[in-house]
């Protein structure tokens, strides 16, 4: 038999499944939050693996602020088709009935109500012990810190004083009723990891990860893309067609293009690894507090 | 619209195999707190290149705002960025790392340096493969360097870089070095690592971290980097017999039973045998089935799913092994412990232990004793405090699979976890199997009281409560039972609904019959008592001499009379099934407290007034009393 090494892929890959079906075998109701972007393809693809030839044993959850990329939304349902996973959707309904919007009421309000409150109310529907997300270490400084298996109380807050000692992969799944888990099997994975991974299992992402000729306004030197007609142009404003492609996707309003040639899954790749120390280095010294708070803004209600 | 793969450039897809195909290492930085730690890490991603060239400049800047002098960059502000925001409250948490090279990606475990936070630096330790251990030269092997040169010992980290930082402020002088490294050459000894080096570097000027110092011409030993990129930490997994902890049972559909769960250890082919530990079933491997198709192998580290050649019973906590090299399979063993918690371990309590994908309630039964972790000497112990170190043996309540923790960490490591707040508590590696359950002989020993107790974790006892129907007696009884019963113990409430309906429903209330009533029960009470259960027993049993019998028939084992004194008017007011007012209407006769008397005991070993108190307050009241090691005369 020949010498297999295994790869720091297979490794993170293996203790990734091992986190979900400790999940799948622990928990009364688990839920894997879903939201589309690169980390979550990951995720499901590593879900499939998991329980393989089972389906994945409970549901994907995304909080639908009603401003995604028009494509993600289709993505979403195609993949739920493609693969057979049960999907639910929540959006704050009182938020739709009050309009909320980002352009209105701010980016802070609207995502505390579209995303946060949001994601609350479908976790409290849905009395989901674990909640499964696909946040990693290396994206933020106190993700850095946090748990596998991150406990929160009846009222979803993590207490970052005391924290279980995590040892080994002995991971202490017990809670008492009313409060649950925050489960992050990509915890150990790097933003390269998690790209190199896609390249090399072949899983499909959203084409806006691609650089590709876009309709974008520029707004305090920020490229955003014009997605549908719900974005109010300013007086003298007229759309630009530019190749460009995003880095993280979320809300179509609050998302920030970047310009770029990489149209294929290689050259993005490349071109982040050039630009890998400036993104990186953004969230070890804390200095860029606008991409920190985009950041947040895109996946920190996780 | 997605993305589909297109061919891409052949450097590319070089440059995507050469970081896919990367090896990965896992270690941890420790030492004591001034030694230099977040200065080697902040050097150590400069060295990386994930420092951009705008950044290196203000943090020139500011490094010649602080004490660093010439052209020294203080990389320890790096870090240092982040202790600002640990300040606000998460100081004391490992914090995860990484960095690539060319060769290696890295997982790097920061551990906080305080002694406070040993549990934490234990909890980093228990997923590397390697440790730094930082020394600073100028003070060289201080007590928080061998407390955490003894933690990885005891969590089993086989490799260890010892790096004598700060070299350059002690003229790079070589006498330095060698005295240190004699010095911690022979604490580690003791240790048992499987690699040691040792390495004069100054993080801060980068003297040995990527390429030789240009000012230890003295040393020829390896450089920090270097090093890490090359050391081959597998420990060889695939050549030891071979575990499957069943993680989860796939059952696809009606045609499909697989069981998921990670090779802990060895390697397994179709048409390998395997036993499953538990129920000493064997079974041939048919299919190692995978989402990328059935594999021909499986080995360490791989996670399947193996699917069996016959129908067995296997459920998750089930360990599947080599048929020739099983698991040992016993309920009792010796283990090391670190305690975690500031609730200190004692013997006697009731604890859930999880090891692999088994979880079942276990007790320490001894804490034989604690590790002086500054010297290494043992001193006898009778409890374990937050951050202690000590043997102990533990009983679980029933068999589980497990082998020594030198032999296989994955199945011989366990944490412990509190039954009430659902805490870790602990963590521990085990040394040794007490009782070998799969060669046990009916013959070899006795089954008496003091077996069927130690099996269920306990020691059984009688508490007999007394006192006024309506007093609170079942109330308190019931409440003592679901804490006891929450922490893994074996109870039974006898009293008047379940004895007078049954066993003595033949006996009515005079006061022969009640006697005879107390008589039969006490005798109940004590056969369950030698069955191993802790028995609380809820009877008015109004006559001194009755309750003096039921002591006397208890013998040998534990009596607690619990007198539940709570006022006539205040039964005959709660009158909670109604008997007062049909007692006084004249339907009942010989009703205690009204027309028959109650004596009071004298010398009760507990007087629980519950008129005036929560009954909780006196359920626990009662549970300290029993289980917060007081003594009790058998007579």
């Amino acid at each position: 038999m020949p010498e297999i090494r295994h790869s720091h892929l297979d490794a993170l890959e293996a203790e990734s499944i091992e986190i979900f079906r400790e999940v799948a075998a622990s928990f009364e109701r688990p839920v894997m939050m879903y939201s589309i972007g690169k980390d979550s393809s990951v995720l499901l693809h590593v879900a499939r693996k998991a329980f393989f030839p089972s389906k994945i044993p409970f549901p994907l959850l995304h909080v639908d602020t009603t401003f995604k990329f028009r494509e993600m939304i289709a993505f979403r349902d195609r993949m739920a088709e493609q693969y057979g996973f049960d999907l639910i959707t929540h959006t704050n309904q009182e938020g739709v009935v009050e309009n909320i919007n980002p352009f209105d009421h701010g980016s802070a309000r609207y995502t505390d109500i579209m995303k946060t409150v949001a994601l609350r109310q479908a976790l409290n529907a849905g009395q989901y012990d674990a909640a499964i997300g696909g946040a990693r270490r290396d994206e933020e400084k106190s993700r850095a810190k946090e748990r596998v298996f991150s406990h929160r109380n009846a009222q979803h807050a993590w207490d970052p004083k005391n924290q279980r000692p995590e040892l080994w992969r002995l991971f202490n799944t017990r809670i008492s009723p009313g409060e649950s888990m925050r489960v992050f099997p990509l915890s150990n994975w790097t933003e390269l990891d998690i790209w190199t991974y896609i390249y090399k299992e072949e899983i499909e992402i959203p084409s806006l990860y691609l650089a590709k000729l876009r309709p974008v306004v520029e707004r305090s030197g920020t490229l955003i893309m014009v997605d549908d007609e719900r974005l109010p142009l300013n007086e003298g404003e007229t759309p630009q067609e530019k190749m460009v492609r995003f880095r993280t996707l979320g809300c179509y309003p609050l998302t920030g293009a970047i310009e770029s040639e990489a149209a294929t899954l290689p050259e993005i790749i490349m071109e982040m690894n050039a630009s890998r120390t400036s993104e990186r280095e953004g969230r070890l010294i804390d200095s860029d507090q606008a991409g920190s708070m985009e950041k947040k803004k895109q996946e920190g209600y996780f | 619209m997605s993305i589909t793969q297109q061919a891409p450039q052949l450097d590319i897809e070089q440059w995507l195999s050469a970081q896919t195909d990367k090896s990965i290492l896992r270690f941890l930085t420790c030492g004591s707190v001034d030694d230099g730690k977040s200065t080697l890490i902040g050097r150590l991603l400069y060295d990386s290149q994930l420092i951009l060239d705008d950044q290196l400049a203000s943090l020139q800047k500011e490094s010649h705002n602080r004490t660093t002098g010439d052209e020294g960059i203080d990389f320890s502000l790096l870090v240092d960025g982040l202790t600002a925001e640990r300040e606000q409250g998460i100081t004391i948490d490992v914090a995860y790392r990484f960095f690539t090279t060319e060769k290696r990606k890295f997982i790097v475990a920061d551990t906080p340096g305080h002694e406070q936070y040993t549990r934490n630096m234990a909890t980093g330790a228990s997923n590397a493969d390697l440790a730094i251990v930082l020394i600073d030269a100028r003070k060289g092997v201080l007590t928080q360097t061998k407390r955490h040169s003894f933690i990885l010992s005891l969590i089993g980290v086989k490799h260890v870089v010892a790096v004598v930082n700060k070299i350059d402020l002690v003229d790079y002088d070589k006498a330095v070095f060698d005295k240190i490294d004699a010095e911690y050459r022979e604490f580690a000894a003791q240790l048992g690592f499987k690699s040691l080096v040792t390495v004069p570097i100054s993080a801060l000027r980068g003297d040995n971290i990527v390429s030789k110092s240009t000012q230890m011409d003295w040393y020829n030993g390896p450089q920090l980097v270097p090093y890490l990129e090359e050391i081959d930490v597998a420990e060889d997994r695939v050549e030891q017999p071979f575990r499957f902890p069943v993680q989860w049972v796939n059952r696809a559909s009606l045609d499909f039973r697989g069981f998921s769960g990670t090779v802990a250890s060895g390697q397994i082919k179709p048409d390998d045998d395997v036993l499953i530990a538990a129920s000493r079933k064997p079974a041939k491997i048919k299919r190692i089935v995978t989402m990328d198709g059935d594999l021909n192998a499986a080995r360490a580290g791989d996670a399947v799913t193996l699917v069996l050649d016959r129908e067995v019973d296997i459920s998750r906590g089930d360990v599947l092994s080599a048929p020739g090299e099983t698991p040992e399979f016993s309920n009792q063993f010796q283990a090391r412990l670190i305690w975690m918690h500031e609730n200190p371990a004692m013997a006697g309590r009731s604890y859930l232990i999880k090891i692999g994908s088994q979880m079942v309630p276990a007790t320490i039964t001894k804490i034989k004793q604690k590790t002086n972790v500054n010297t290494l000497e043992q001193n006898p112990a009778k409890c374990l405090e937050l951050n202690e170190v000590g043997t102990v043996t533990i009983a679980t309540d029933k068999p589980i699979a497990f082998d020594a923790y030198a032999e296989n960490p994955l199945t011989g490591g366990f944490i412990l976890i509190d039954r009430l707040s659902n805490a870790t508590l602990g963590a521990g590696t085990i040394e040794f199997g007490l009782r070998r359950a799969q060669n046990l002989t009916y013959q070899d020993f006795d089954v008496n009281r003091q077996v069927r107790a130690d099996m269920k974790g306990q020691t059984p006892r009688i508490v007999w409560f007394t006192g006024l129907s309506g007093s609170g007696k079942s109330t308190i009884a019931n409440l003592l039972e679901k804490r006891i019963t929450a922490e893994g113990k074996h109870t039974y409430i006898l009293d008047g609904d379940n004895v007078r309906h049954g066993l003595n429903k033949d006996l009515g209330f005079t006061d022969e019959d009640r006697v005879e009533n107390i008589r039969r029960v006490a005798e109940v009470a004590k056969l369950m008592a030698d069955a191993g259960l802790i028995v609380l027993v809820s009877f008015i049993s109004p006559f001194k001499n009755e309750r003096r019998l039921a002591r006397e028939v208890a013998g040998d084992i534990q009596f607690i009379e619990a007198y539940v004194n709570t006022p006539l008017e205040v039964c005959a007011q709660r009158d909670p099934k109604g008997l007062y007012a049909r007692a006084k209407a004249g339907e009942i006769k010989n009703f205690t407290g009204l027309d028959s008397p109650f004596e009071a005991p004298e010398q009760a070993d507990i007087t629980l007034n519950a008129a005036e108190n929560d009954p909780v307050d006196l359920a626990n009241e009662l549970y300290d009393l029993l289980f917060e090691g007081h003594q009790y005369s058998a007579l």
